[in-house]
């Protein structure tokens, strides 16, 4: 053999080596979600990450919505499942908690904690030991979508006031054009509308009276702001009771209907599913002119390091770079969802809009506080609200079993 | 002699009893893992509080006095459990008595009675996540078949799935269009198996439709109706997937539609959307179906099969 044929073999030889070794040294790390339709964006998010970390490739892989807390739950009950969970929020973060199954974050081995907003880490920490195991993803906002194209052209504004929407309602309805989009067919969206809806009536006060036992779900204000719900009814489609969350959406982006109570969460998607719609997304109708808007928001859920995870370190890098500027700018750009990261630039003007509204919003009651036993305020209200909205209980009714229900562990309801 | 005999053929006992054993041992281990040890897990898990999602101590009967005592679960069990009641006296009338009036006519043997058999088959071939999203789609308020037929005489927009008193109705009712040819079938096979001469003599000695159906048909299809009978129970008390496709797993509106599988699942595996998962009060449920199917089933078969002794 030549010396230059030795040469090239072994020259072959150490680039194979090299190469081996940097696969051999590489980490595969997984990340587990419900949000299939994100695929691709977080692909794009990985591919950053790995282009910064190149030991760690991260495989995005999700599941089904609906059956996601029993995969992960039973994945990780058996000492399986992703290297990095998308997880939910408050309460459903909490039950993976006390079974051990997810890492705690600290500053020291996720600094970009530092990133987050007091209110967004209270939704990943778990209260008993006051420790973060969730680094909060995205803050969702329930409001009202306009189509501007459909005022537009019935000539009329959209509402900001109570007294407003019922007479912009009249209006729209007289001139054959569904006013508010929404039924009552989708139960988790149910405890949103409510939400959506009686917040402005009962405002910030009224959360800090129910939080600290002075108030119960049976108080005057919350009784009198179901009692506003019911003067929706005229103004929503024919047979409402029957309409679901996705045939809302398909009426309000078709133009049959002018308003659509709705969450954020799904600009994005309307944006995909009608391009040309000339939509905007504003506080509900306040309880008289001169209030704060009230918009209601929440923390969606955040990103957790499986405890049994076999490349912990790789996780909670991949975790704190989550945390960062750079992750949260792309991330927003996007998915159209607001990273509540600190620093974080919106350029979408109705995103943007949407972060504005956030600074006075209130909390989703339900969701925030309670969801952390059974039974939770979510299956109580979702129960009773379409009872209610068809007219078989009153109000006060679904205040009391509300109450009541929710002081089998709620201390401070209890005896009340 | 004898001798001779016990050795040459226990070595062929032992080779046949081996051959036995190891074609038996595969669909052991599968029934030992996959039914066997999930229904004794349930068993146990609902003696056990739950801390999160793991077991942390054992509470006796506590989950179970739960779900049949305290307000709001026992509220809820018993409303499922009412529903499922609802569903298989439902099924028993509607879809059973049905298939036995098509059964007594494909019997006939009338013109075309091959065709209707198929089409009445046809749709217990479809998965019933189909049926449930297609008659979701049927029963729209706005867009579905049944409300623009009811338009063209004037009726207005019905929200079937989403009224109370319509909603357990709709489903049920697509639960039937989806299950009426199984018991047609049955009954069919066993009006079938009924001789020829029998029938020939109740028409010679002047029985009409009606006397032939109910003094010579439905005695002797006895041991059919018991099959369809046992078969509609177990079905209407583990009713679970049309619920959930056209009702979710809340049974909306507002637990109108609830059915005691729909309660189980909620409650042991929760819900993004409603809360957390609580596997002792779900194993508990689960138990408590387990004993109410197994149990009424052994003493209903009990009952039918000495009704076709009698018979």
């Amino acid at each position: 053999m030549s010396r230059r044929r030795i040469g090239l073999a072994l020259a072959a030889a150490s680039f194979a080596w090299g190469f081996a070794s940097s696969v051999a040294h590489a980490t595969d790390i997984s990340f587990w979600t419900w949000r299939q339709e994100d695929k691709a964006a977080y692909n794009e998010l990985f591919a950053d990450f790995t282009k910064a970390n190149p030991d760690v490739h991260v495989k995005f892989e999700s599941f089904p919505d609906e059956n996601y807390p029993t995969i992960v739950s039973t994945a990780l009950a058996g000492g399986k499942g992703g290297d990095v969970i998308h997880t939910h929020a408050y309460g459903w973060l909490e039950q993976f908690v006390k079974a051990g199954y997810f890492e705690p974050l600290d500053m020291n081995t996720v600094p970009s904690l530092a990133n987050q907003p007091a209110d967004a880490l209270v939704s990943g920490t778990y209260r008993a030991d006051k420790k973060v195991y969730s680094l909060p993803f995205a803050s969702q906002t329930l409001g009202l979508f306009i189509n501007k194209d459909v005022f537009a052209k019935a000539g009329l504004t959209p509402p900001t006031t109570w007294d407003e929407f019922i007479t912009v309602s009249k209006a729209l309805k007289e001139k054959g054009i569904y006013p508010l989009a929404n039924g009552m067919g989708t139960s988790w969206f149910n405890e949103m509308f409510v939400a959506i809806f009686t917040n402005p009536f009962l405002g910030q006060g009224f959360v800090g009276d129910l939080t600290s036992g002075k108030a119960t779900f049976k108080d005057p204000r919350y009784v009198a702001a179901l009692g506003k719900l019911l003067e929706l009814r005229p103004y929503m489609p024919d047979g409402f009771e029957g309409i679901d969350y996705e045939t809302a959406g398909q009426l309000f982006l078709s133009g049959k209907a002018a308003m659509l109570a709705g969450g954020s969460f799904d600009i994005a998607t309307y944006r995909s599913q009608n391009p040309a719609i000339n939509m905007d997304f504003v506080a509900p109708p306040m309880a008289k002119a001169g209030d704060t808007p009230q918009a209601t928001k929440f923390f969606d859920g955040g990103y957790a390091v499986n405890s049994k995870s076999a490349n912990k370190e790789a996780a909670l890098k991949l975790v704190n770079w989550m945390g960062t500027k750079e992750f949260g700018d792309k991330f927003s750009a996007l998915l159209g969802n607001i990273s509540p990261i600190k620093g974080v630039v919106i350029k979408d003007e109705l995103l943007s809009h949407v972060a504005k509204l956030n600074e006075t919003a209130m909390p989703h009651i339900n969701v925030v506080y309670f969801r952390f036993e059974k039974p939770t305020g979510s299956e109580l209200l979702q129960g009773d609200i379409t009872k209610m909205m068809s007219g078989s209980i009153a109000p006060d009714q679904l205040a009391a079993d509300l109450t009541d229900g929710l002081a089998k562990w709620y201390k401070p309801f209890q005896g009340k | 002699m004898t001798d001779g005999w016990r050795h040459t053929e226990r070595p062929f006992l032992w080779r046949r009893a081996l051959w036995i054993a190891a074609l038996l041992t595969p669909a052991l281990v599968v029934m030992v893992l996959f039914v066997l040890w999930p229904l004794l897990s349930a068993f146990r898990f609902a003696f056990y509080e739950f801390n999160g999602l793991r077991p942390s101590g054992f509470i006796g009967l506590e989950n179970f006095r739960q779900v049949l005592f305290e307000k709001p679960f026992s509220d809820w069990t018993y409303n499922a459990l009412k529903h499922n009641v609802i569903a298989f006296l439902a099924l028993m009338v509607f879809e059973n008595g049905t298939a036995f009036l098509i059964a007594f006519a494909l019997l006939k043997a009338l013109p075309g009675h091959r065709v209707h058999q198929v089409i009445v088959f046809l749709p217990v071939v479809l998965s019933a996540v189909i049926v449930g999203f297609l008659w979701k789609l049927f029963l729209h308020p706005l867009f579905g078949l049944v409300n623009q037929l009811l338009g063209l005489v004037g009726i207005g927009a019905v929200p079937w799935l989403g009224n109370e008193n319509t909603a357990l109705g709709s489903i049920l009712f697509a639960n039937i269009w989806h299950w009426l040819g199984f018991p047609t079938l049955v009954l069919l096979a066993g009006m079938q198996r009924i001789s020829k001469d029998m029938l020939e003599a109740a028409r010679l000695d002047g029985a009409g439709d009606y006397a032939l159906m109910t003094k010579i048909v439905w005695p002797l299809i006895a041991p059919s109706v018991t099959i369809v009978t046992i078969l509609t129970f177990i079905g209407s008390f583990n009713w679970f997937e049309i619920p959930y496709v056209m009702a979710g797993l809340t049974g909306s509106p507002g637990g109108s539609t609830d059915v005691l599988g729909l309660y189980f699942y909620r409650t042991a595996f929760g819900s993004t959307t409603t809360g957390i998962q609580d596997f002792g009060q779900g194993s508990a449920l689960a138990v408590l179906m387990f004993i109410l199917v197994a149990g009424v089933t052994a003493i209903a078969l009990r009952y039918l099969r000495r009704r076709e002794i009698e018979q």
